[in-house]
């Protein structure tokens, strides 16, 4: 009988955690070799833990795990790359803890994908770069759909399987994609869909990410184009995701912030 | 639990189930609580159920600060002494004792009851953000220190606090991180090994 490996090594990135009895965490990890896995970090909740810094959501780092009889133990932790740039950055970390829900809700524990690992560090990489924020969200969104098997239709109508004209056309989730307007009556839950917006979803779908990103997409695109994944997400999970409503509430105070900001109209003030 | 102990009383049985339903007690400490009592005088049980009912009965929260008291405003809202113009924010009502075992600080707080935790779906709405804002807006407040606790909710707090706070005019300030006393610089994370640099003190 082979000796079981008593620990083993992994570079990961920390999707969330949850308080465990006393000063313990369990830290869901989506690794590069085992794919999502739930550890015990003994101690982080005691201000003296070594391994507390390493194990904050987001942070990409290599763990030492010791196989436990129930959950392994994380027993060392090396931080890779910390994503400061993230936590420091309202408008960021909503996408950047967004994109780790999507895949914490969207896999099953130990089963290894090293390309969804790759995704989301991609992804956390361009959205702390500090350029666009919709770009590498909807590019993430997409190619993590496409590794999971659920590819949206941008080519041809998913009804009547015909060519998409360059038309306004429909987004419809529970269909599985795009719906031309001639197939669009007892269609439920469909949405509009520009020329435009099916451009950049299509060029999302095909990448690569530079190609994709080099699109100008306006405010109002952008939104649009946010909503419609959004709801192909939803759909697909069968679940809110619920770092998206903490997303929102940001926006709102930046809008909020924003309006106060300016030069306060004497009629403002009752 | 669910299985019902033919050998215990029905009251015996039910005080253990309560015991359990605490956090970290569990089925054994549950027994072994409930038939410590027991065997303590009428007057001890009757004292602990009398602090359990009063807990609820005769605590309210502070219409200022929001933190637990017994008397609103509470006492130290009301203490003239201190310094009406700082209000230190944080998470928790056990947060405002420890700031006060530091006896560095002598302004007011204001108790968040929880942090946002985007991932738990627990937004700003939920926490008392808006009591805050409304404290801030009234008036005679200069300096808002945010002391949420320096990790990823705590740090989001803060943050979207203080974007919240800044259209008001006041200084918001964040509590400073380094190392901790008994610290090993070998173990300290990256995050906080440069937040201690950065904010380096001449000796």
């Amino acid at each position: 009988m082979a000796r079981a490996i008593r620990v083993y090594k992994t570079p990961a990135i920390v999707l969330r955690q949850r308080k465990l009895g006393d000063a313990d965490k369990i830290i869901t990890l989506y690794s590069a070799n085992y794919g999502k896995i739930d550890a015990v970090a003994k101690g982080v909740r005691r201000p003296r833990s070594r391994l507390a810094g390493h194990v904050e959501p987001l942070s990409h780092a290599t763990y030492l795990l010791a196989r436990g009889r129930n959950l392994d133990i994380i027993t060392q932790a090396e931080t890779i790359e910390s994503f400061q740039a993230l936590r420091d950055d309202l408008d960021r970390l909503g996408p950047a803890l967004y994109a780790a829900e999507l895949l914490d809700r969207f896999t099953e524990l130990r089963s290894e994908n090293f390309a969804l690992y790759r995704l989301l560090l991609d992804a956390m990489r361009r959205l702390a770069s500090g350029g666009d924020i919709g770009a590498p969200l909807r590019f993430y969104e997409m190619a993590l759909l496409d590794a999971l098997g659920f590819r949206p239709e941008l080519r041809a109508c998913v009804t009547c399987r015909s060519r998409l004209e360059p038309v306004t056309n429909y987004w419809s989730p529970p269909a599985g994609g795009v719906v031309c307007p001639s197939c669009l009556s007892g269609e439920t839950s469909v949405r509009p869909l520009s020329v435009s917006a099916l451009k950049v979803l299509r060029a999302l779908q095909d990448g690569p990410y530079a190609e994709a990103a080099r699109i100008a997409v306006g405010p109002d695109l952008a939104e649009r184009l946010e909503r419609a994944m959004r709801d192909y997400v939803r759909f697909v999970l069968e679940q809110d995701v619920r770092s998206a409503a903490f997303m929102d509430a940001v926006r709102r105070s930046a809008r909020r912030a924003a309006v106060a900001g300016r030069p306060a109209s004497p009629t403002e003030d009752s | 639990m669910n299985e019902p102990l033919a050998a215990a009383a029905a009251p015996v049985a039910r005080l253990i189930d309560e015991f359990h339903k605490l956090p970290g007690i569990g089925p054994k400490s549950a027994q072994r609580l409930t038939y410590y009592l027991l065997r303590q005088p009428p007057e001890a049980a009757r004292a602990l159920a009398q602090a359990i009912a009063e807990l609820k009965e005769r605590t309210v929260l502070c219409s200022q600060c929001q933190n637990v008291t017994e008397d609103d405003p509470c006492g130290v809202c009301r203490d003239e002494r201190r310094d009406h113009s700082v209000i230190c924010v944080v998470e928790e009502p056990l947060d405002v004792l420890a700031i006060e075992r530091t006896r560095g600080f002598h302004g007011l707080y204001h108790v968040l009851h929880g942090v946002i935790a985007p991932m738990d779906g627990v937004g700003p709405e939920q926490l008392k953000v808006r009591e805050l804002l409304d404290r801030v807006k009234a008036g005679g407040v200069t300096e808002v220190i945010m002391a949420t606790n320096p990790n990823l909710e705590g740090e989001a707090t803060a943050l979207y606090v203080g974007r919240l706070l800044e259209p008001l005019g006041v200084k918001v300030t964040r509590l400073a991180r380094g190392l901790p006393m008994g610290a090993d610089l070998e173990y300290a994370d990256d995050v906080t090994l440069a937040r201690a640099l950065e904010h380096r003190q001449e000796v």
